[in-house]
């Protein structure tokens, strides 16, 4: 028998259908190898793919593990009616860990300053979270693509037993063959579209016809202009500052993180395919949108080292 | 010459994208090529990395002027483009590249992944790491030094790990006046070494990163050179052949059982298909049982699915209903892998601890775990002479050598000349449960 070009082309996967089968098969290997993962869940359209996938690796059984959502209490309401909705549609459990619950406990503090985001205070509280449910694996819909630390990190990312992202001493990762041996106590965080872009989160999302939060389409909105972005104007403690007048504007969000910490951007795009041809002609990142990494050159490596995602 | 350039440079330069019309269309029938590139700063390698994102619109403005400011804020006169590729604090602070860094760039015809690799000896693992994955791989050579040693051990890795592809950049063709003579020496030189290793596809291609000839577009300075520019080759270079569809192997990973009334009978082998092809009705043998059936479905996350080729991830069911759990392997009655416990595998350590013979590590292969122990040290690799050191005792990190194990239960493997997916392993140290060693497995050990 002999092997054509011809016969091969017949086979030729897509480089969506190709990173759809990799994120399939590092979820398979996660829930082989731990005893209880769980799958971070925001309501961002990153996880909204992460439970796609899922879907395609254990289905029609049920997950082997529940969605966690770490709550700032800094969401769009948008966002959490879409989390409820979708949760109640797949049936499988969330366990929602709130971050005001460890600042009341003390345990997570509010950053200082009139308008704290709620950044920081997220990552004693995902902490918190693996300890009291015993986590020893958490999937997140991170991406390389999105920051040059998370550059360098491995799909599985180990951490040590205070959460801690140590980046000169990371293991070795072949071919598709994932070591998730580990100490108790010691966790796992894993990166299943690592290598997806926000453009091919988008291209996926078209093609799968996955359903998302309103936010992302293009819509009227109260806005203010702080600090050269669009800042969302909602109930308080979002509400416009002094010397702030919000104007209404037509406007979406390419990333839903919190309310305190996510711009908006000018845009007409009201369907899968407009959005997908202005991440095309787009000149600036997704997370340019998110002000808190701009607080350093190395403020995603610092907060990884701390724990953070 | 540094590998710095300023962004002037960058933008001057045609774009590759300029005029393309943008189709969804062409966008979902992309496919994606995975390649390494491995090389120093001073090979230019930043500046090529650079100019492809840059080329092709990978790179946005605010990373631009988060690059542009953080060079500033060092002093350096222009636009440092490492400062894009180098993502931890400790590489921007001593100018290095530790580790292997992921970027992303398309085209309308294809999706690419870097693996931005360190070019040091000192950072061999790293190298491995990001070539195990790799359909390509791209050498960069200085045209005024020539074929040095560096080219030789990033050459000899590219053919142990497998990468079906080479493509050797004589980069700064601008400092040797586009000299035609000086390219064809290097060719030869490079040929004549490279006749050592099985690497069945190199293309040379004479280019200057920093003025972006040969890069993007054709230059108009070497008329002697009919090639293609390299994306025109990353573009167009045929992977398709690549993987392997005569010899079905399917490791499973995952039994999907639904214990729900509706899918009672439901009863899925949960894998990434490693070689060939299945098919509804295919006669298979699953290992080590012995036990036969047949396909009775194909499918993704309950879609049923024609036939499964590597490397998609699916479920299996059977027409019967045999024992298979995971770490076994489906494959045909008449095409079955080797199955042996003695081993001889080249294997590159990564752990500052040296591999000790007679020591006992935990591994993985395929979706299966066994421990081992090491019986021989069979030779040394000395990756600068490529010379054999038959009386070494131990592989200390970043060290390459073949080695005979024993498995406590026979493995199903190919040769990793034959099958990447089902003839590598990885080697786990039992007390720090780290990744010490890579393995590309030879064959049975032969006494």
């Amino acid at each position: 028998m002999t092997q054509t070009a011809e016969s091969n082309a017949h086979y030729k996967l897509t480089h969506l259908k190709a990173l759809e089968a990799e994120a399939i098969h590092i979820m398979r290997e996660v829930a082989a190898q731990f005893e209880k993962p769980a799958l971070m869940f925001s309501g961002g359209k990153d996880s909204i793919v992460m439970v796609h996938l899922a879907k395609k690796a254990f289905r029609p059984a049920k997950f082997p593990f529940p969605l966690l959502h770490i709550d700032t209490g800094h969401n769009f309401p948008e966002a959490l009616d879409f989390r409820d909705k979708l949760v109640s549609d797949l049936g499988e459990r969330l366990i929602v860990h709130k971050v005001q619950d460890l600042i009341d406990k003390g345990i997570a503090s509010e950053d200082p300053g009139p308008y704290p985001s709620r950044n920081r205070a997220q990552i004693p509280t995902l902490l918190d979270a693996i300890e009291t449910y015993r986590f020893d694996a958490l999937f997140g819909g991170a991406r390389r693509d999105e920051e040059k630390a998370r550059a360098k990190e491995r799909i599985f990312s180990f951490r040590d037993d205070f959460g801690q992202w140590d980046p000169k001493n990371q293991r070795p990762e072949l071919w598709n063959l994932y070591n998730g041996r580990h100490q108790m106590g010691e966790n796992i965080r894993v990166f299943p579209i690592s290598n997806w872009t926000e453009m091919d989160v988008w291209q996926y999302i078209m093609l799968e016809n996955i359903e998302i939060p309103a936010l992302y389409f293009s819509h009227e909105r109260d806005v203010v202009t702080r600090m050269g972005q669009l800042v969302p104007v909602g109930d308080a403690p979002f509400g416009a500052r002094e010397g702030e007048e919000p104007v209404r504007r037509t406007v979406r969000f390419r990333t839903v993180g919190d309310m305190s910490c996510t711009a908006a951007t000018d845009s007409p795009a009201a369907t899968l395919e407009d959005i997908v041809a202005e991440v095309a002609a787009a000149r600036a990142s997704e997370r340019g949108a998110r002000m808190d990494d701009k607080t350093n050159e190395a403020a995603m490596e610092d907060r990884k080292k701390e724990g953070y995602f | 010459m540094s590998a710095e350039t300023t962004q002037s440079d960058l933008s001057t330069s045609t774009n590759a994208n300029q005029g393309m019309e943008f189709s969804t269309d062409a966008y979902l029938d992309m496919d994606l090529l995975r390649f390494l590139t491995c090389g120093s700063v001073d090979d230019g390698k930043s500046t090529l990395i650079g100019r492809l994102l840059y080329d092709s619109k990978s790179i946005f403005e605010d990373q631009l002027e988060a690059a542009e400011s953080a060079s500033l804020s060092r002093g350096d006169e222009r636009m440092n483009l490492a400062l894009l590729t180098d993502g931890l604090r400790a590489e921007r602070e001593q100018g290095i590249t530790i580790d292997v860094a992921y970027r992303y760039f398309a085209t309308p015809k294809r999706k690419f992944i870097i693996a931005d690799c360190p070019g040091h000896v000192q950072y061999t693992r790293n190298m491995v790491t990001g070539a195990s994955t790799a359909n390509l791989a791209l050498i960069l050579i200085d045209a005024r030094h020539g074929v040095i040693e560096q080219s030789r051990r990033h050459s000899f890795i590219t053919s142990l790990l497998r990468i079906p592809h080479l493509v050797v950049c004589v980069n700064k063709m601008d400092l040797v006046d586009w000299s035609q003579e000086t390219y064809e020496k290097i060719r030869t030189d490079f040929e004549e070494f490279a006749a050592r290793f099985e690497i069945n596809d190199i293309t040379f291609i004479p280019m200057s990163a920093l003025t972006g000839d040969n890069v993007v577009n054709r230059s108009d300075k070497m008329d002697w050179y009919q090639g293609p520019s390299l994306l025109h080759h990353l573009e167009n270079v045929h992977i398709a052949g690549d993987r392997d569809m005569i010899d079905p192997r399917f490791p499973v990973q995952w039994v999907i059982r639904p214990q729900s009334d509706e899918h009672h009978d439901y009863r899925g082998y949960g894998g990434q298909v490693a070689s060939g092809v299945f098919q509804k009705g295919d006669e298979i043998v699953a290992l080590p049982s012995g036990m036969t059936s047949k396909i009775k479905s194909i499918d993704i996350g309950g879609s049923e699915i024609g036939f499964a080729s590597p490397p998609q991830s699916v479920s299996i069911q059977l027409e019967d209903d045999i024992d298979i759990s995971r770490g076994d392997m489906i494959c045909r009655p008449n095409n079955q892998p080797n199955s042996g416990q003695n081993i001889d595998a080249m294997v590159v350590w990564m752990a500052d601890q040296p591999m000790v013979v007679g020591k006992k590590y935990t591994i993985r292969h395929t979706s299966n775990e066994a421990r081992c122990v090491v019986k021989d040290l069979r030779y040394r690799m000395d990756i600068e002479t490529l010379h054999r050191i038959e009386d070494a005792t131990d592989l200390k990190l970043n060290e390459i050598g073949r080695v005979s194990f024993r498995m406590t239960k026979p493995l199903f493997f190919d040769p990793y000349r034959q099958c990447r997916a089902t003839g590598s392993f990885i080697i786990v140290d039992e007390q720090t449960n780290n990744t010490v060693g890579a393995a590309m497995i030879i064959g049975e050990t032969s006494s």
